[in-house]
């Protein structure tokens, strides 16, 4: 999978009038409109009364397995652990071969390798049914080191076979006002997402709304992640609660239909963590739907950043064919 | 088939348990009318649903003597805990029978299930419980020691939120100690005669509550019978004037809620996404039908192309149909006539040289439709800018600074309600203070709390519904009660106005 071929840094240029720099990116973030957190919370509450059944649930369903980046960030993973998920990945269903794959692996940067390696033929695009590898980059998850060190974590992955890159954004110069530093970081990595033959890799900026705190900060790291050249803005690493919600993903959709209406581009949106449940991953869908439009349920559009999604997602498929539900020992574990 | 074409949801109707006709609830229990009997049909597929008695001048005479007995010989004798408990009964029923109340609510008005099952039925609960509490505290909360009740109440209600407005009228009446004889709308009674039974499953004394229906002939004898002390309307403002003068010069007490047009002012600062959600909710919101809807769009000029723009785009995702569909946001319009009403007005819209625009939706074949429509271009002279469509019609005008906005929001013989959107608190407190309307809703718009008053200025009615004075339209109280903005507020407004 490719990323944007737009030069990082003309998109903010040619928006901001100007360099990207502190008092540029300050002057034309706190222009944005202000979000109203009653009104976010109460427009996402009703697209979650949404009812979703029969044709549209299956079609949901395996829409919401093909959409999902199957997630192992653990200190204690191993080559072992990963290609387990690997194959979990390329057969989700075991008792069932009309099962869709999932969208990508996403692993920590050392394990690149061992996914590429055990993906096999099965790696490659997901538009084309097959299998991305994502990487987390950029000293995840805090992002608390230095840039040259998250630089090198980056082109480390993308050597290894990555094709995707979900880096963190500074959130404490971001916090701090620094908005260029932000900026500058983006734009650096996404060069560092750049492969021999002039492509670049796929580059996902992770905001961590969960330390970002306020909605308006959502919105104004939506837009700076954007305009530093991201593909997808991601709301979470995992690793800070809250993780994802749903008018975090509506703000952030938001975002990316107004970035549509102004550039004719297309910006992917990854809610990632605490997503659980196949009723909360449809509501999900709803919402994508129904604020950037049915267009963006692609791959390379949107995407679930999950790892015990996909079984609840493969108990209600079941539930759908044979009519009644199983249980946990009828969908494997990894 | 594209996603966003959802599968039907509909909700079963199997929850309901309707009777082939309903007689009139008087006395506690239910009775054959003296009138010709009609037909309640769905607005959404014109289809039989129930027979209603019709109410003539000897039934409002016999519902009236009930009433009068029933006050007379135990509910003013009771004490306000021993009333506030038939109130928690009635309140818990209501929430036990939810669903079926929502399934006729929607089957019966023509709304979508949605708004049914997460608005009006939690409300009414809501009033009841909130009135319950009321009931044994009445002494001591400024009203003068022992405010009295003021007798037997005459309360006819609109069609468009049929329960919810029976709750607002019988709640506050039966917990300050009054009786009541209600008389809903014409094409939305069933509700009303579901809430009969439900007033005799929470044991009630006979009499106490009574509900006759019919048409307009049955309401006008209702609030013109000699033995009634406290007329209560809500609907529209020619109905209204009519009751004021068969009132006057009579010792009924009158609380009137009539019709309005309310400006929605969105400044250019303000969250503009919610503010959309705001504009839609404002006016489409069950289907245009609610006397606060925020009928004309008030937008600061230099946003006025950007906020079209993506209202159109919200409207085009808006879904009209089955009113039972779970997933439906528009359902039917209430009647053929009202239909005809939302045409006439659009028409004239559209030939005074306001630009019409209307959402693509299919519209089904049979029942009461209309399709999501906003007018650009419209000056504060045109009678769409003027007069209540009571449709989801909405009317677009720009102002160029907040003076200009108040004046023209101000600009209007009604004063229900308004809606001011801004991200700055400070221009809230400004504006709002200047709007001559009962209700102003900041950043939101068309949320009720049983707690918060709501009534109008000038031809859209007095009276309070709501809160302390909601209950206080229902007493005889020693001190003054009516806490309508303070004299010096008053003057502020007038002098903003006529600058």
């Amino acid at each position: 999978m490719t990323g944007t071929q737009i030069v990082p840094g003309e998109r903010a240029i040619a928006l901001l009038g100007g360099e990207a720099n502190d008092a540029n990116l300050r002057r034309y973030l706190h222009g944005i409109p202000g979000v109203d957190a009653v009104g976010l919370e109460q427009r996402a509450a009703g697209l979650g009364t949404r009812s979703i059944k029969t044709t549209s649930k299956a079609w949901a369903l395996d829409r919401i397995i093909g959409l999902i980046d199957l997630t192992t960030l653990e200190g204690a993973d191993t080559p072992g652990k990963v290609r387990s998920l690997v194959a979990k990945a390329v057969t989700p269903d075991a008792a069932d071969p009309s099962c869709p794959r999932v969208a990508a692996v996403c692993v920590y940067g050392d394990m690149v390798p061992h996914a590429v390696q055990a993906l096999g033929t099965a790696h490659g695009d997901p538009d084309q049914g097959k299998i991305a590898v994502a990487a987390v980059a950029t000293a995840f998850p805090s992002g608390r080191s230095s840039r040259s060190i998250k630089l090198e974590d980056t082109a480390d992955a993308v050597a290894a076979g990555a094709d995707e890159i979900d880096m963190v954004i500074d959130r404490g110069a971001f916090l701090a006002g620094r908005y260029g530093q932000v900026y500058d970081e983006i734009v650096a990595v996404k060069e560092a997402c750049r492969r021999a033959d002039g492509t670049y890799a796929h580059l996902k900026v992770i905001l961590e709304t969960g330390e970002l705190n306020t909605y308006d900060n959502v919105r104004r790291a939506s837009w700076l992640g954007i305009l530093a050249g991201g593909d997808f803005i991601k709301t979470s690493t995992g690793k800070v609660a809250p993780a994802a919600t749903l008018p975090v993903t509506l703000l952030m959709l938001e975002v990316v239909r107004d970035w549509h209406r102004l550039s004719g581009e297309k910006v992917g949106v990854k809610p990632a963590g605490g997503i659980r449940a196949s009723k909360d991953a449809i509501k999900y869908l709803v919402t994508v739907a129904e604020t950037a439009g049915e267009e963006w349920l692609t791959p390379h559009l949107f995407r679930f950043g999950a790892s015990s999604l996909l079984n609840d997602v493969l108990l209600q498929r079941q539930k759908m064919t044979t009519g009644h539900y199983s249980g946990p020992d009828y969908v494997t574990i990894d | 088939m594209s996603f966003l074409e959802y599968a039907p949801a509909p909700e079963s109707q199997a929850i309901l348990n309707l009777r082939d006709s309903y007689g009139l609830f008087i006395d506690g229990e239910f009775r054959e009318g003296h009138g010709t009997p009609f037909a309640s049909i769905s607005p959404a597929t014109e289809k039989h649903i129930a027979t209603i008695a019709h109410a003539d001048a000897s039934d409002v005479d016999a519902a009236v003597a009930a009433a009068r007995r029933a006050y007379d010989r135990t509910w003013s004798r009771m004490s306000g805990a021993d009333r506030g408990k038939c109130l928690f009964r009635i309140a818990r029923l209501v929430q036990e029978r939810s669903r079926e109340l929502a399934v006729a609510e929607s089957l019966d008005n023509g709304k979508p299930i949605k708004e049914s099952r997460d608005v009006d039925v939690p409300l009414v609960a809501a009033w009841f419980f909130y009135y319950a509490g009321w009931a044994d505290k009445l002494d001591h909360v400024g009203l003068g020691a022992a405010p009295a009740p003021l007798g037997v109440a005459a309360q006819v209600i609109p069609w468009n939120f049929p329960l919810l407005m029976l709750a607002w009228k019988i709640a506050p009446a039966l917990a300050a100690g009054n009786t009541v004889v209600l008389k809903p709308a014409e094409t939305t009674s069933l509700t009303a005669l579901l809430f009969a039974e439900i007033v005799q499953q929470a044991d009630l004394p006979p009499g106490v509550v009574n509900i006759i229906t019919g048409a307009g002939e049955t309401g006008a004898a209702l609030v013109g019978h000699g033995d009634v002390d406290k007329v209560a309307f809500t609907g529209s403002t020619s109905v209204g004037r009519a009751i004021a003068r068969s009132v006057a010069g009579t010792n009924k007490k009158l609380t009137l809620e009539l019709g309005g047009k309310a400006a929605n002012i969105v400044f250019d600062d303000a969250p503009i996404d919610q503010a959309i959600e705001g504009i839609v909710n404002g006016i489409f919101f069950n289907q245009g039908h609610v006397c606060c809807a925020g009928s004309r769009l008030l937008v600061q000029e230099s946003i006025h192309d950007e906020v079209i723009d993506r209202l159109k785009t919200r409207l085009s995702t808006l879904r009209l149909g089955d009113p039972l569909d779970k997933n439906t946001d528009i359902g039917a319009i209430n009647s053929a006539e009202q239909l005809q009403r939302i045409r006439e007005l659009s028409d004239v819209g559209e030939a005074e040289g306001a630009e019409r625009w209307t959402a693509a939706c299919t519209i089904p074949e049979n029942g009461f439709w209309y399709a999501p429509t906003i007018f650009t271009n419209v000056s504060t002279s045109h009678r769409i800018a003027r007069e209540e469509i009571f449709g989801p019609v909405l009317s677009v005008l720009t102002f160029r600074t907040p003076t200009e906005a108040i004046a023209k929001a101000n600009n209007t013989p009604y004063g229900l309600s308004a809606g001011i959107w801004t991200d700055k608190g400070s221009r809230i407190l400004a504006v709002a203070d200047k709007l001559r309307a009962g209700v102003v809703w900041a950043n939101t718009f068309n949320r009720f709390d049983p707690s918060s008053p709501f009534g109008g200025y000038k031809e859209s009615g007095y009276g309070r519904e709501g809160g302390r004075h909601g209950i206080a339209a229902y007493l005889k109280t020693a001190a003054p009660t009516v806490a309508l903005p303070s004299a010096t507020a008053r003057k502020t407004v007038s002098k903003g106005a006529t600058k």
